[in-house]
Protein backbone atom coordinates (compact mmCIF):
# COMPACT_ATOMS: atom_id res chain seq x y z
CA UNK A 1 0.00 0.00 0.00
CA UNK A 2 1.37 3.45 -1.24
CA UNK A 3 1.26 5.83 1.53
CA UNK A 4 3.13 9.24 0.77
CA UNK A 5 2.65 10.51 4.28
CA UNK A 6 0.40 10.06 6.79
CA UNK A 7 -1.47 12.50 8.88
CA UNK A 8 0.58 11.94 11.66
CA UNK A 9 4.45 13.07 11.89
CA UNK A 10 6.67 12.08 14.67
CA UNK A 11 9.01 15.10 16.00
CA UNK A 12 11.89 12.68 17.16
CA UNK A 13 14.16 15.76 18.85
CA UNK A 14 10.84 15.57 21.17
CA UNK A 15 10.00 11.89 21.70
CA UNK A 16 11.13 10.22 24.79
CA UNK A 17 10.39 6.88 23.85
CA UNK A 18 8.09 6.24 26.72
CA UNK A 19 6.21 4.09 24.53
CA UNK A 20 2.30 5.34 25.35
CA UNK A 21 1.68 5.65 21.83
CA UNK A 22 2.94 2.52 21.22
CA UNK A 23 0.83 0.86 23.68
CA UNK A 24 -2.18 2.91 22.52
CA UNK A 25 -2.23 2.39 18.45
CA UNK A 26 -5.30 -0.19 17.63
CA UNK A 27 -3.51 -1.27 14.56
CA UNK A 28 -0.42 -1.63 15.90
CA UNK A 29 1.33 0.73 13.70
CA UNK A 30 3.69 1.96 16.21
CA UNK A 31 7.58 0.46 16.61
CA UNK A 32 10.40 1.86 19.27
CA UNK A 33 13.83 1.28 17.87
CA UNK A 34 16.30 2.98 18.89
CA UNK A 35 14.61 4.92 22.11
CA UNK A 36 12.33 6.74 19.02
CA UNK A 37 9.04 5.84 18.01
CA UNK A 38 8.51 4.92 14.39
CA UNK A 39 5.07 4.62 12.48
CA UNK A 40 5.12 1.88 10.20
CA UNK A 41 2.61 4.11 7.62
CA UNK A 42 0.94 0.79 5.42
CA UNK A 43 -0.97 -0.13 8.77
CA UNK A 44 -2.12 3.71 10.16
CA UNK A 45 -5.51 4.48 10.05
CA UNK A 46 -4.99 8.26 10.96
CA UNK A 47 -6.91 7.53 14.35
CA UNK A 48 -4.80 10.39 15.74
CA UNK A 49 -5.17 8.40 19.57
CA UNK A 50 -1.34 8.85 19.34
CA UNK A 51 -1.72 12.36 19.38
CA UNK A 52 -3.55 12.08 22.52
CA UNK A 53 -1.26 10.21 24.36
CA UNK A 54 1.68 11.59 23.95
CA UNK A 55 2.81 13.71 26.94
CA UNK A 56 6.04 15.21 25.06
CA UNK A 57 3.66 16.40 22.14
CA UNK A 58 6.09 15.04 20.07
CA UNK A 59 3.16 13.29 18.03
CA UNK A 60 0.98 15.84 15.99
CA UNK A 61 -1.25 15.95 12.89
CA UNK A 62 0.00 16.84 9.67
CA UNK A 63 -1.84 20.02 8.88
CA UNK A 64 -1.85 23.09 6.81
CA UNK A 65 -1.21 26.61 8.30
CA UNK A 66 -3.45 29.72 8.07
CA UNK A 67 -0.09 31.60 6.00
CA UNK A 68 -0.33 29.01 2.87
CA UNK A 69 -3.73 30.10 1.95
CA UNK A 70 -2.35 33.21 0.76
CA UNK A 71 -1.68 31.79 -2.61
CA UNK A 72 -5.25 31.71 -3.61
CA UNK A 73 -6.91 34.78 -4.65
CA UNK A 74 -10.31 33.86 -2.73
CA UNK A 75 -10.59 31.65 0.34
CA UNK A 76 -13.96 29.64 1.21
CA UNK A 77 -13.90 27.68 4.62
CA UNK A 78 -16.06 24.90 4.29
CA UNK A 79 -17.58 25.10 8.61
CA UNK A 80 -18.31 21.26 9.14
CA UNK A 81 -21.11 21.10 11.73
CA UNK A 82 -18.89 20.41 14.73
CA UNK A 83 -17.49 23.85 14.86
CA UNK A 84 -21.00 24.91 15.87
CA UNK A 85 -20.59 23.25 19.54
CA UNK A 86 -17.22 24.61 20.23
CA UNK A 87 -17.81 28.28 21.02
CA UNK A 88 -20.72 27.97 23.75
CA UNK A 89 -24.29 29.41 23.64
CA UNK A 90 -23.46 32.81 23.27
CA UNK A 91 -22.27 31.85 19.50
CA UNK A 92 -25.26 31.08 17.26
CA UNK A 93 -23.71 29.36 13.50
CA UNK A 94 -24.36 32.42 12.02
CA UNK A 95 -22.31 34.18 14.25
CA UNK A 96 -19.44 31.59 14.24
CA UNK A 97 -19.53 31.89 10.51
CA UNK A 98 -18.97 35.75 10.40
CA UNK A 99 -15.92 35.19 12.76
CA UNK A 100 -14.27 33.13 10.42
CA UNK A 101 -15.01 35.61 7.69
CA UNK A 102 -13.00 38.02 10.02
CA UNK A 103 -10.46 35.90 10.83
CA UNK A 104 -8.80 35.93 6.83
CA UNK A 105 -11.44 33.80 5.10
CA UNK A 106 -13.41 35.95 2.27
CA UNK A 107 -16.17 33.84 2.33
CA UNK A 108 -17.62 31.22 5.59
CA UNK A 109 -19.66 28.15 4.09
CA UNK A 110 -22.36 26.27 6.16
CA UNK A 111 -22.46 22.69 5.11
CA UNK A 112 -25.50 21.31 6.95
CA UNK A 113 -27.54 21.41 3.70
CA UNK A 114 -25.46 19.59 1.93
CA UNK A 115 -25.15 16.84 4.80
CA UNK A 116 -28.76 16.88 5.34
CA UNK A 117 -28.79 16.26 1.18
CA UNK A 118 -26.34 13.46 1.47
CA UNK A 119 -28.54 11.75 4.50
CA UNK A 120 -31.38 11.74 1.76
CA UNK A 121 -29.05 9.99 -1.39
CA UNK A 122 -28.31 7.31 1.59
CA UNK A 123 -32.02 6.41 1.56
CA UNK A 124 -32.35 7.00 -1.96
CA UNK A 125 -29.13 4.73 -2.90
CA UNK A 126 -30.56 1.94 -0.73
CA UNK A 127 -33.90 2.00 -2.36
CA UNK A 128 -32.83 2.11 -5.90
CA UNK A 129 -30.08 -0.48 -5.63
CA UNK A 130 -29.37 -4.01 -5.32
CA UNK A 131 -26.52 -6.17 -4.05
CA UNK A 132 -25.48 -7.46 -0.35
CA UNK A 133 -26.03 -5.80 2.53
CA UNK A 134 -25.82 -4.53 4.76
CA UNK A 135 -23.86 -1.13 3.13
CA UNK A 136 -21.23 0.54 5.18
CA UNK A 137 -20.65 4.36 5.83
CA UNK A 138 -17.46 6.31 4.33
CA UNK A 139 -17.41 9.45 6.18
CA UNK A 140 -15.00 8.40 8.60
CA UNK A 141 -11.87 8.54 6.73
CA UNK A 142 -10.35 6.02 9.50
CA UNK A 143 -12.95 3.54 9.60
CA UNK A 144 -12.20 3.36 5.76
CA UNK A 145 -8.37 3.43 6.23
CA UNK A 146 -9.58 0.55 9.26
CA UNK A 147 -11.45 -1.33 6.13
CA UNK A 148 -8.43 -1.36 3.95
CA UNK A 149 -5.95 -2.48 6.50
CA UNK A 150 -8.55 -4.99 8.75
CA UNK A 151 -11.36 -5.64 6.70
CA UNK A 152 -10.13 -5.60 3.01
CA UNK A 153 -13.40 -8.43 2.45
CA UNK A 154 -15.76 -5.84 3.26
CA UNK A 155 -14.40 -3.52 0.74
CA UNK A 156 -17.70 -3.83 -1.64
CA UNK A 157 -20.09 -2.90 0.65
CA UNK A 158 -18.95 0.42 1.37
CA UNK A 159 -21.45 2.59 0.40
CA UNK A 160 -20.59 4.60 -3.26
CA UNK A 161 -21.86 7.81 -2.08
CA UNK A 162 -19.48 11.38 -2.28
CA UNK A 163 -18.95 13.59 1.11
CA UNK A 164 -21.00 16.22 2.14
CA UNK A 165 -17.16 18.33 2.03
CA UNK A 166 -17.13 17.20 -1.24
CA UNK A 167 -19.77 17.90 -2.72
CA UNK A 168 -19.77 21.30 -1.35
CA UNK A 169 -16.84 22.02 -2.25
CA UNK A 170 -17.48 21.16 -6.07
CA UNK A 171 -20.43 23.84 -5.72
CA UNK A 172 -19.16 26.85 -3.97
CA UNK A 173 -15.78 26.37 -6.17
CA UNK A 174 -18.30 26.50 -9.67
CA UNK A 175 -20.45 29.09 -8.38
CA UNK A 176 -17.82 31.75 -6.90
CA UNK A 177 -15.65 31.49 -10.11
CA UNK A 178 -19.08 32.44 -12.11
CA UNK A 179 -20.09 35.28 -9.14
CA UNK A 180 -16.24 36.96 -8.97
CA UNK A 181 -15.09 35.73 -12.67
CA UNK A 182 -12.39 33.82 -11.02
CA UNK A 183 -10.39 30.67 -12.77
CA UNK A 184 -11.35 27.39 -10.51
CA UNK A 185 -8.24 27.17 -9.57
CA UNK A 186 -7.59 30.48 -7.63
CA UNK A 187 -10.29 29.60 -5.48
CA UNK A 188 -8.78 27.95 -2.36
CA UNK A 189 -11.53 25.28 -0.16
CA UNK A 190 -10.52 24.99 2.96
CA UNK A 191 -12.07 22.71 5.32
CA UNK A 192 -11.84 23.15 8.51
CA UNK A 193 -11.17 19.95 10.19
CA UNK A 194 -12.29 18.17 13.63
CA UNK A 195 -9.39 15.18 13.09
CA UNK A 196 -6.57 13.85 11.16
CA UNK A 197 -8.24 11.35 9.24
CA UNK A 198 -10.00 14.39 7.38
CA UNK A 199 -7.67 15.97 6.95
CA UNK A 200 -5.57 13.16 5.48
CA UNK A 201 -8.84 12.58 3.13
CA UNK A 202 -8.08 16.44 1.34
CA UNK A 203 -4.20 16.04 0.92
CA UNK A 204 -2.80 14.64 -2.20
CA UNK A 205 -2.08 11.06 -2.67
CA UNK A 206 -0.84 8.93 -5.14
CA UNK A 207 -3.44 5.90 -5.68
CA UNK A 208 -6.59 8.09 -4.57
CA UNK A 209 -9.13 10.52 -6.62
CA UNK A 210 -8.06 14.15 -6.14
CA UNK A 211 -10.00 15.94 -3.67
CA UNK A 212 -11.86 19.13 -4.53
CA UNK A 213 -10.96 20.20 -1.28
CA UNK A 214 -7.42 22.25 -1.30
CA UNK A 215 -6.24 22.25 2.03
CA UNK A 216 -7.71 21.52 5.54
CA UNK A 217 -7.06 23.50 9.01
CA UNK A 218 -7.60 21.77 12.59
CA UNK A 219 -10.24 23.48 14.22
CA UNK A 220 -8.00 23.69 17.17
CA UNK A 221 -5.76 25.84 15.27
CA UNK A 222 -7.99 28.47 14.51
CA UNK A 223 -10.31 28.26 17.88
CA UNK A 224 -8.36 30.91 19.29
CA UNK A 225 -8.92 33.79 16.77
CA UNK A 226 -12.53 32.76 16.07
CA UNK A 227 -12.99 32.75 19.60
CA UNK A 228 -11.36 36.45 19.78
CA UNK A 229 -13.35 37.76 16.68
CA UNK A 230 -16.78 36.19 18.26
CA UNK A 231 -17.76 39.39 20.35
CA UNK A 232 -17.40 41.68 16.85
CA UNK A 233 -18.55 39.12 14.69
CA UNK A 234 -22.01 39.96 13.66
CA UNK A 235 -24.00 37.28 12.17
CA UNK A 236 -25.92 38.79 9.13
CA UNK A 237 -29.06 36.98 9.40
CA UNK A 238 -30.54 37.39 6.03
CA UNK A 239 -28.59 36.38 3.00
CA UNK A 240 -26.89 32.87 4.47
CA UNK A 241 -28.89 29.50 3.59
CA UNK A 242 -30.40 28.53 6.85
CA UNK A 243 -28.63 25.48 8.84
CA UNK A 244 -30.11 21.87 8.60
CA UNK A 245 -31.21 20.09 11.75
CA UNK A 246 -30.41 16.74 10.10
CA UNK A 247 -27.32 18.31 9.08
CA UNK A 248 -26.01 19.64 12.51
CA UNK A 249 -27.10 15.61 13.50
CA UNK A 250 -24.07 14.86 11.38
CA UNK A 251 -21.72 16.33 13.98
CA UNK A 252 -22.83 13.59 16.76
CA UNK A 253 -24.38 10.19 16.00
CA UNK A 254 -27.43 9.24 13.81
CA UNK A 255 -27.08 12.07 11.15
CA UNK A 256 -26.50 10.33 8.17
CA UNK A 257 -29.13 7.45 8.89
CA UNK A 258 -31.60 10.44 9.86
CA UNK A 259 -33.99 9.19 7.06
CA UNK A 260 -33.66 5.14 7.31
CA UNK A 261 -36.40 3.00 9.58
CA UNK A 262 -35.06 1.92 12.52
CA UNK A 263 -34.88 -1.49 12.14
CA UNK A 264 -32.63 -1.39 9.10
CA UNK A 265 -29.93 0.95 10.42
CA UNK A 266 -27.30 1.22 12.83
CA UNK A 267 -25.12 3.67 14.64
CA UNK A 268 -22.29 2.55 16.05
CA UNK A 269 -19.20 4.44 17.12
CA UNK A 270 -15.75 4.31 18.98
CA UNK A 271 -13.18 2.24 17.48
CA UNK A 272 -13.46 -1.04 19.26
CA UNK A 273 -16.95 -0.78 19.11
CA UNK A 274 -16.32 -0.48 14.84
CA UNK A 275 -13.90 -3.63 14.89
CA UNK A 276 -16.66 -6.02 16.55
CA UNK A 277 -19.69 -4.99 14.16
CA UNK A 278 -17.24 -4.74 11.09
CA UNK A 279 -16.43 -8.19 12.53
CA UNK A 280 -20.16 -8.96 12.63
CA UNK A 281 -21.07 -8.21 9.36
CA UNK A 282 -17.54 -10.11 8.00
CA UNK A 283 -19.30 -13.61 9.59
CA UNK A 284 -22.57 -12.31 8.01
CA UNK A 285 -24.17 -12.12 11.35
CA UNK A 286 -26.45 -8.60 10.74
CA UNK A 287 -28.98 -9.98 8.19
CA UNK A 288 -32.05 -7.38 8.32
CA UNK A 289 -29.73 -4.16 8.90
CA UNK A 290 -29.30 -2.30 5.60
CA UNK A 291 -27.09 0.66 6.57
CA UNK A 292 -24.24 0.77 9.70
CA UNK A 293 -23.29 4.39 10.38
CA UNK A 294 -20.03 3.88 11.65
CA UNK A 295 -17.29 6.02 13.15
CA UNK A 296 -14.31 5.46 14.81
CA UNK A 297 -14.60 8.75 17.68
CA UNK A 298 -16.39 7.56 20.46
CA UNK A 299 -19.08 10.23 20.30
CA UNK A 300 -19.17 10.78 16.67
CA UNK A 301 -17.71 13.48 14.66
CA UNK A 302 -17.94 15.87 18.19
CA UNK A 303 -15.30 13.99 19.68
CA UNK A 304 -12.65 14.45 16.88
CA UNK A 305 -8.62 15.09 18.10
CA UNK A 306 -8.63 17.99 17.22
CA UNK A 307 -11.51 20.02 18.53
CA UNK A 308 -11.13 22.21 22.20
CA UNK A 309 -14.83 22.02 23.84
CA UNK A 310 -15.22 18.76 25.98
CA UNK A 311 -17.43 16.45 23.53
CA UNK A 312 -20.08 15.95 25.58
CA UNK A 313 -20.63 19.77 26.20
CA UNK A 314 -20.18 20.24 22.45
CA UNK A 315 -22.97 17.55 21.87
CA UNK A 316 -25.15 19.50 24.44
CA UNK A 317 -24.50 22.52 22.54
CA UNK A 318 -25.26 20.99 19.01
CA UNK A 319 -28.41 19.47 20.55
CA UNK A 320 -29.67 22.87 21.74
CA UNK A 321 -29.37 24.57 18.01
CA UNK A 322 -31.47 21.65 16.72
CA UNK A 323 -34.00 22.19 19.42
CA UNK A 324 -34.06 26.09 18.36
CA UNK A 325 -34.75 25.01 14.54
CA UNK A 326 -38.21 25.30 13.29
CA UNK A 327 -39.95 22.52 11.12
CA UNK A 328 -37.46 22.65 7.61
CA UNK A 329 -39.71 21.35 4.75
CA UNK A 330 -37.14 20.50 1.86
CA UNK A 331 -39.05 17.18 0.57
CA UNK A 332 -39.00 18.87 -2.89
CA UNK A 333 -35.19 19.87 -2.69
CA UNK A 334 -33.77 16.86 -1.44
CA UNK A 335 -35.72 14.65 -4.14
CA UNK A 336 -34.06 16.30 -6.71
CA UNK A 337 -30.59 16.23 -5.56
CA UNK A 338 -31.27 12.57 -5.38
CA UNK A 339 -32.71 12.17 -8.66
CA UNK A 340 -29.74 14.31 -10.11
CA UNK A 341 -27.61 11.48 -9.10
CA UNK A 342 -24.17 13.26 -8.92
CA UNK A 343 -23.68 12.37 -5.17
CA UNK A 344 -22.07 8.56 -6.60
CA UNK A 345 -18.38 8.68 -5.97
CA UNK A 346 -16.17 5.94 -6.49
CA UNK A 347 -13.97 5.30 -3.21
CA UNK A 348 -11.39 3.60 -4.95
CA UNK A 349 -10.41 1.89 -1.40
CA UNK A 350 -7.49 -0.91 -1.87
CA UNK A 351 -7.62 -4.33 -0.86
CA UNK A 352 -3.90 -4.78 -0.75
CA UNK A 353 -3.71 -6.65 2.95
CA UNK A 354 -0.29 -5.54 4.39
CA UNK A 355 -1.28 -8.28 7.14
CA UNK A 356 0.06 -10.61 4.88
CA UNK A 357 3.72 -12.33 6.51
CA UNK A 358 4.55 -12.61 2.41
CA UNK A 359 3.34 -11.95 -1.00
CA UNK A 360 3.97 -15.74 -2.08
CA UNK A 361 1.32 -18.06 -0.08
CA UNK A 362 3.30 -21.03 0.09
CA UNK A 363 6.52 -18.73 1.65
CA UNK A 364 3.39 -16.90 3.56
CA UNK A 365 2.96 -20.31 5.32
CA UNK A 366 6.45 -21.46 6.35
CA UNK A 367 6.82 -18.10 7.76
CA UNK A 368 3.47 -18.55 9.96
CA UNK A 369 5.02 -21.81 10.91
CA UNK A 370 7.77 -20.00 11.95
CA UNK A 371 5.93 -17.52 13.59
CA UNK A 372 4.04 -20.11 15.97
CA UNK A 373 7.86 -21.74 16.95
CA UNK A 374 8.85 -18.29 18.10
CA UNK A 375 5.11 -17.43 19.74
CA UNK A 376 5.89 -20.52 21.82
CA UNK A 377 10.11 -19.13 22.62
CA UNK A 378 8.69 -15.60 23.23
CA UNK A 379 7.65 -14.70 27.30
CA UNK A 380 3.84 -13.45 26.25
CA UNK A 381 3.64 -11.14 28.69
CA UNK A 382 3.44 -8.23 26.37
CA UNK A 383 6.21 -5.96 28.15
CA UNK A 384 7.04 -3.70 25.41
CA UNK A 385 11.09 -3.88 26.40
CA UNK A 386 11.75 -4.96 22.49
CA UNK A 387 9.94 -2.06 21.11
CA UNK A 388 7.24 -3.98 19.80
CA UNK A 389 3.64 -3.51 21.59
CA UNK A 390 2.86 -7.04 21.84
CA UNK A 391 4.89 -10.47 22.19
CA UNK A 392 2.83 -11.58 18.99
CA UNK A 393 3.75 -8.14 16.90
CA UNK A 394 7.25 -8.84 18.01
CA UNK A 395 7.61 -12.81 16.37
CA UNK A 396 5.80 -11.01 13.32
CA UNK A 397 8.38 -8.61 13.02
CA UNK A 398 11.26 -11.10 13.15
CA UNK A 399 9.65 -13.14 10.59
CA UNK A 400 9.14 -10.43 8.90
CA UNK A 401 13.40 -9.83 9.75
CA UNK A 402 12.31 -6.28 10.87
CA UNK A 403 13.42 -7.63 14.17
CA UNK A 404 15.63 -9.73 15.93
CA UNK A 405 15.21 -12.42 18.63
CA UNK A 406 17.76 -11.02 20.72
CA UNK A 407 15.90 -7.72 20.64
CA UNK A 408 13.62 -9.64 23.26
CA UNK A 409 15.24 -9.44 26.26
CA UNK A 410 14.11 -12.78 27.65
CA UNK A 411 15.74 -14.33 24.40
CA UNK A 412 19.14 -12.01 25.01
CA UNK A 413 18.56 -13.48 28.90
CA UNK A 414 18.71 -17.14 28.24
CA UNK A 415 21.37 -17.02 25.53
CA UNK A 416 23.81 -15.04 28.18
CA UNK A 417 22.54 -17.48 30.93
CA UNK A 418 23.54 -20.52 28.33
CA UNK A 419 27.06 -19.14 27.83
CA UNK A 420 27.28 -18.04 31.95
CA UNK A 421 26.44 -21.85 32.08
CA UNK A 422 29.29 -23.10 29.52
CA UNK A 423 32.00 -21.16 31.00
CA UNK A 424 31.30 -22.46 34.48
CA UNK A 425 31.44 -25.70 33.34
CA UNK A 426 34.31 -25.13 31.35
CA UNK A 427 36.49 -23.74 34.61
CA UNK A 428 35.27 -26.16 36.28
CA UNK A 429 36.58 -29.28 34.06
CA UNK A 430 39.80 -26.95 34.10
CA UNK A 431 39.83 -27.35 37.78
CA UNK A 432 38.97 -31.00 37.35
CA UNK B 1 -1.89 -31.90 1.59
CA UNK B 2 1.50 -32.28 2.95
CA UNK B 3 4.94 -30.46 3.17
CA UNK B 4 3.71 -27.05 2.68
CA UNK B 5 0.45 -27.02 4.69
CA UNK B 6 -0.62 -24.96 7.73
CA UNK B 7 -2.73 -27.19 10.37
CA UNK B 8 -4.03 -25.51 13.35
CA UNK B 9 -6.53 -27.38 15.72
CA UNK B 10 -9.32 -25.46 17.60
CA UNK B 11 -11.60 -26.61 20.78
CA UNK B 12 -15.32 -24.99 20.51
CA UNK B 13 -17.28 -25.46 23.56
CA UNK B 14 -21.59 -26.45 23.10
CA UNK B 15 -23.40 -23.81 24.54
CA UNK B 16 -20.31 -21.09 25.38
CA UNK B 17 -22.15 -18.03 23.77
CA UNK B 18 -19.61 -15.73 25.28
CA UNK B 19 -16.96 -17.27 23.22
CA UNK B 20 -18.81 -17.77 20.12
CA UNK B 21 -17.23 -16.63 16.91
CA UNK B 22 -13.99 -16.53 18.48
CA UNK B 23 -12.42 -19.36 16.71
CA UNK B 24 -13.62 -18.19 13.17
CA UNK B 25 -12.07 -14.56 13.78
CA UNK B 26 -8.81 -16.59 14.51
CA UNK B 27 -9.24 -18.26 11.17
CA UNK B 28 -9.92 -15.08 9.77
CA UNK B 29 -6.85 -13.83 11.42
CA UNK B 30 -4.59 -16.18 10.06
CA UNK B 31 -5.46 -16.69 6.26
CA UNK B 32 -5.06 -12.67 5.87
CA UNK B 33 -1.68 -13.50 7.67
CA UNK B 34 -1.20 -15.65 4.78
CA UNK B 35 -2.29 -13.41 2.49
CA UNK B 36 -5.11 -14.90 1.19
CA UNK B 37 -7.41 -12.52 -1.25
CA UNK B 38 -10.46 -10.61 0.54
CA UNK B 39 -13.31 -12.45 -1.33
CA UNK B 40 -11.76 -16.25 -0.64
CA UNK B 41 -11.37 -15.18 3.03
CA UNK B 42 -15.09 -13.74 3.38
CA UNK B 43 -16.48 -16.68 2.07
CA UNK B 44 -13.86 -19.18 4.53
CA UNK B 45 -15.18 -16.92 7.95
CA UNK B 46 -18.70 -16.80 6.58
CA UNK B 47 -18.68 -20.85 6.76
CA UNK B 48 -16.47 -21.00 9.39
CA UNK B 49 -18.63 -18.84 11.78
CA UNK B 50 -21.90 -20.98 10.89
CA UNK B 51 -19.97 -23.92 11.61
CA UNK B 52 -18.42 -23.20 14.99
CA UNK B 53 -22.34 -21.24 15.42
CA UNK B 54 -23.77 -24.71 14.35
CA UNK B 55 -21.78 -26.57 17.31
CA UNK B 56 -22.11 -24.18 19.96
CA UNK B 57 -26.18 -23.91 19.68
CA UNK B 58 -26.66 -27.60 19.11
CA UNK B 59 -23.39 -30.06 20.08
CA UNK B 60 -21.67 -30.90 23.59
CA UNK B 61 -18.53 -30.12 22.07
CA UNK B 62 -16.47 -30.11 18.47
CA UNK B 63 -13.34 -29.24 17.09
CA UNK B 64 -12.48 -27.41 13.82
CA UNK B 65 -9.36 -28.29 11.72
CA UNK B 66 -8.18 -25.14 9.48
CA UNK B 67 -5.54 -26.44 7.00
CA UNK B 68 -4.16 -24.38 4.34
CA UNK B 69 -1.74 -25.34 1.48
CA UNK B 70 -0.90 -22.51 -1.70
CA UNK B 71 -4.20 -24.92 -3.37
CA UNK B 72 -6.76 -25.07 -1.02
CA UNK B 73 -8.17 -24.15 2.45
CA UNK B 74 -9.71 -26.89 4.55
CA UNK B 75 -11.92 -26.98 7.53
CA UNK B 76 -12.50 -30.09 8.65
CA UNK B 77 -15.33 -29.67 11.27
CA UNK B 78 -16.74 -32.37 14.12
CA UNK B 79 -18.82 -32.32 16.94
CA UNK B 80 -20.77 -34.64 19.91
CA UNK B 81 -24.12 -34.27 19.86
CA UNK B 82 -27.69 -35.21 18.72
CA UNK B 83 -26.80 -35.39 15.32
CA UNK B 84 -28.77 -34.74 11.79
CA UNK B 85 -32.06 -36.76 11.47
CA UNK B 86 -32.49 -35.83 8.03
CA UNK B 87 -29.40 -34.19 6.15
CA UNK B 88 -31.76 -33.18 2.87
CA UNK B 89 -34.40 -31.29 5.15
CA UNK B 90 -31.78 -29.81 6.96
CA UNK B 91 -29.99 -28.27 3.83
CA UNK B 92 -33.41 -26.66 2.64
CA UNK B 93 -32.92 -23.00 3.38
CA UNK B 94 -35.37 -21.38 6.09
CA UNK B 95 -35.53 -25.29 7.91
CA UNK B 96 -34.13 -24.70 11.46
CA UNK B 97 -35.03 -27.01 14.54
CA UNK B 98 -33.81 -23.94 16.54
CA UNK B 99 -35.88 -23.30 19.61
CA UNK B 100 -37.95 -19.86 20.10
CA UNK B 101 -35.19 -18.83 22.61
CA UNK B 102 -32.40 -19.14 20.02
CA UNK B 103 -34.44 -17.77 17.38
CA UNK B 104 -35.24 -14.63 19.64
CA UNK B 105 -31.32 -14.09 20.16
CA UNK B 106 -31.17 -14.11 16.38
CA UNK B 107 -29.84 -17.60 15.66
CA UNK B 108 -31.51 -20.44 14.01
CA UNK B 109 -32.62 -18.71 10.99
CA UNK B 110 -32.36 -22.01 9.10
CA UNK B 111 -29.93 -20.54 7.07
CA UNK B 112 -26.34 -21.94 8.61
CA UNK B 113 -25.61 -25.14 6.28
CA UNK B 114 -26.79 -23.94 3.31
CA UNK B 115 -24.83 -21.18 4.34
CA UNK B 116 -21.65 -23.05 4.38
CA UNK B 117 -22.74 -24.72 1.12
CA UNK B 118 -22.69 -21.88 -0.84
CA UNK B 119 -19.48 -20.20 0.30
CA UNK B 120 -17.41 -23.87 -0.03
CA UNK B 121 -16.09 -25.33 -3.68
CA UNK B 122 -16.79 -28.62 -2.19
CA UNK B 123 -19.15 -29.56 0.91
CA UNK B 124 -19.86 -32.72 2.45
CA UNK B 125 -21.95 -33.07 5.58
CA UNK B 126 -22.23 -37.08 7.67
CA UNK B 127 -24.31 -37.51 10.81
CA UNK B 128 -25.18 -40.27 12.97
CA UNK B 129 -27.81 -39.64 14.86
CA UNK B 130 -26.84 -39.31 18.84
CA UNK B 131 -23.14 -39.25 18.25
CA UNK B 132 -22.49 -36.05 16.60
CA UNK B 133 -22.30 -34.44 13.25
CA UNK B 134 -19.06 -33.94 10.54
CA UNK B 135 -18.56 -31.51 8.27
CA UNK B 136 -16.07 -31.74 5.41
CA UNK B 137 -15.21 -27.92 3.77
CA UNK B 138 -13.04 -26.84 0.97
CA UNK B 139 -12.35 -23.42 -1.03
CA UNK B 140 -9.96 -23.70 -4.02
CA UNK B 141 -7.25 -20.82 -3.99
Amino acid sequence: MTRNGGSIRIDEARCTGDMACMRVCPTEAIRVRGGKARLLESRCIDCGECIRVCRPRAVSPVTNSFAELSRFDYRVALASPVIYGQFGPAASPERILAALEKAGFDCAVDSTQTCEAVSAAIGHYLRTSGGPRPLISCFCPTVLRLIEVRYPELIELVIPIESPKEILAREVRKAKARDLNLPEDRIGIIYLTPCPGKMLDVLERPGRRRSNVNGAIAISDIYRTVRSLLPIARGSGGGRPQISAVGLTWATLGGQTAFLPPEHRLEVAGLRNVERILTDIEMGKLRDVEYVELHTCPDGCVSGSLLVENPYVARGRILEIIGRLGPQPRERELAEFCEKGEYLADRNLSAQAPGALDLDVGRAISKIRRLEDIQQLVPNINCGACGAPSCTAFAEDVVREEAHLNDCVFMALSQLRAKHNQVVDVVREAKG
Amino acid sequence: MNGGTFRREFEVTGGDFYNAGRVSTEIKEILRQIGIAAPKIRRIAIAAYEAEMNIVMYARSGMVILQVTPEIVRLDVSDVGPGIENIELAMQEGYSTASEEMRALGFGAGMGLPNIKKNADRFEIRSEVGKGTTLEIEVNL
